[in-house]
């Protein structure tokens, strides 16, 4: 099939399958999951500059159908969610600040790399080893829990700060926490998701569970209700670019639609400390490309 | 797996077999419909083109899905929640 705007032939069965993929692991992670389709897009021939949007295009409508279905069983903090935008939003303008910064001190490409392949690794490691000693901690106790911390320190810590104003998640089980900590969590994720240029699913799970105390499978919902948002600001700035073609974007959402429903319900037959150490091996993936890609001097995605 | 388990799983593969046709359907219908528009939309109007892409993309998730559910309702079917 010909598709006009991006200038390229492609098997539309071949990006129904890629959105398929990764709408299961959008669904079930809460990640946009723009690491894996990115190569895969550029694999079939698509220029750089329209995977990016396109990409962005395809997540933005894989991420309502995931949330709605995240929303209905119960996975979605909507309070949570909106808070963690605004914060989120500074953060993304403060990390490409950052950016520029580097850049004018050149050597761009290398900081941001190993940047991205340091944080990947250490979020990959913590997760898992996290998670694995979760799973042994509900084994051994045989606690009859959907999910379990089983390193609740920082949590603590974060829940211990008192500064006024205090807000309360029901919708996450958390009773009390400074607007200031879930405010500085988002603008966490936001700063470096604008630093390393990527969305931020990934970096901002896990950072909802060991930072702010969400339950895993509310971490993940709540994660893809703000990719809604972020994505489709990203859809509108690159489509003004000409960095969008829609007809692949709708092709890929043809497949992600359906995986983002399966990823989504799946995560009902998985405690979360199953689905955190199986997210664990997500940002391995990322950061194995990463490496790649700075070894072959920057080609590709 | 017990049986109403099994009846919900069976339910939301109809569910999706229901929404992939209803997405299939909505993708020829715009690449029939609207794929000439769009094409010259995006050499001629940028502005005009990103908005109309974003709403032909929120469209085919949530109007798709509204029509889903409306369908398994009345088919009389249970929604897995």
């Amino acid at each position: 099939m010909e598709f006009p705007i991006a200038g390229v032939t492609i098997n539309p069965l071949v990006l129904i399958a890629i959105g398929f993929l990764v709408g299961i692991l959008g669904g079930f992670f809460g990640v946009g999951g723009g690491f894996l389709a990115g190569p895969f897009l550029f694999w079939t021939g698509v220029p750089v500059n329209i995977v990016v949007g396109t990409d962005l295009a395809h997540m933005t409508g894989k991420s309502i159908v995931a949330s709605n279905r995240h929303r209905t069983l119960g996975h979605v903090d909507l309070k949570l969610g909106v808070i963690m935008i605004l914060g989120t939003v500074t953060g993304v303008e403060l990390g490409a600040q950052l950016i520029e910064l580097f850049e004018e001190m050149g050597n761009v490409d290398l900081i941001v790399g190993i940047s991205y392949v340091i944080i990947l690794l250490v979020i990959s490691a913590f997760t898992a080893w996290e998670s694995i000693r979760a799973i042994r901690m509900i084994r051994s106790e045989s606690l009859d829990v959907k999910d379990v911390l089983a390193f609740q320190n920082i949590t603590k810590r974060m829940h211990g700060i008192k500064l006024w104003p205090m807000v309360s998640f029901p919708g996450s089980g958390i009773l009390s926490v400074s607007l200031w900590v879930v405010l500085g969590v988002g603008l966490l994720s936001g700063v470096l998701a604008g630093f390393l240029g990527v969305g931020g699913g990934f970096l901002r799970m896990p950072l909802l569970v060991y930072l702010i105390g969400v339950p895993t499978h509310v971490a993940v919902g709540t994660d893809l209700f703000e990719i809604v948002f972020s994505s489709g600001y990203g859809t509108i700035t690159h489509a003004l670019k000409g960095n969008v073609d829609i007809f692949i974007a709708l092709v890929m959402h043809t497949g992600a639609a359906i995986g983002a429903q399966i990823g989504a319900v799946s995560t009902r037959f998985f405690a979360g400390p199953r689905i955190r150490l199986l997210f664990s091996a997500l940002p391995l993936i990322g950061a194995i490309l990463v490496i790649i890609r700075l070894i072959s001097g920057g080609e590709g995605i | 797996m017990d049986i109403d388990s099994s009846k919900i799983i069976r339910n939301f593969l109809i569910e999706l077999v229901v929404y992939g046709a209803l997405v299939v359907a909505y993708f020829i219908l715009v690449l029939r419909s609207l794929g000439g528009w769009l094409t010259s939309l995006y050499d001629n109007n940028l502005p005009v083109y990103s908005i109309v892409a974003l709403v032909l993309i929120v469209v085919q998730a949530v109007f798709l899905e509204k029509v889903t559910s409306f369908l398994i309702e009345r088919l009389g079917l249970e929604r897995l929640e």
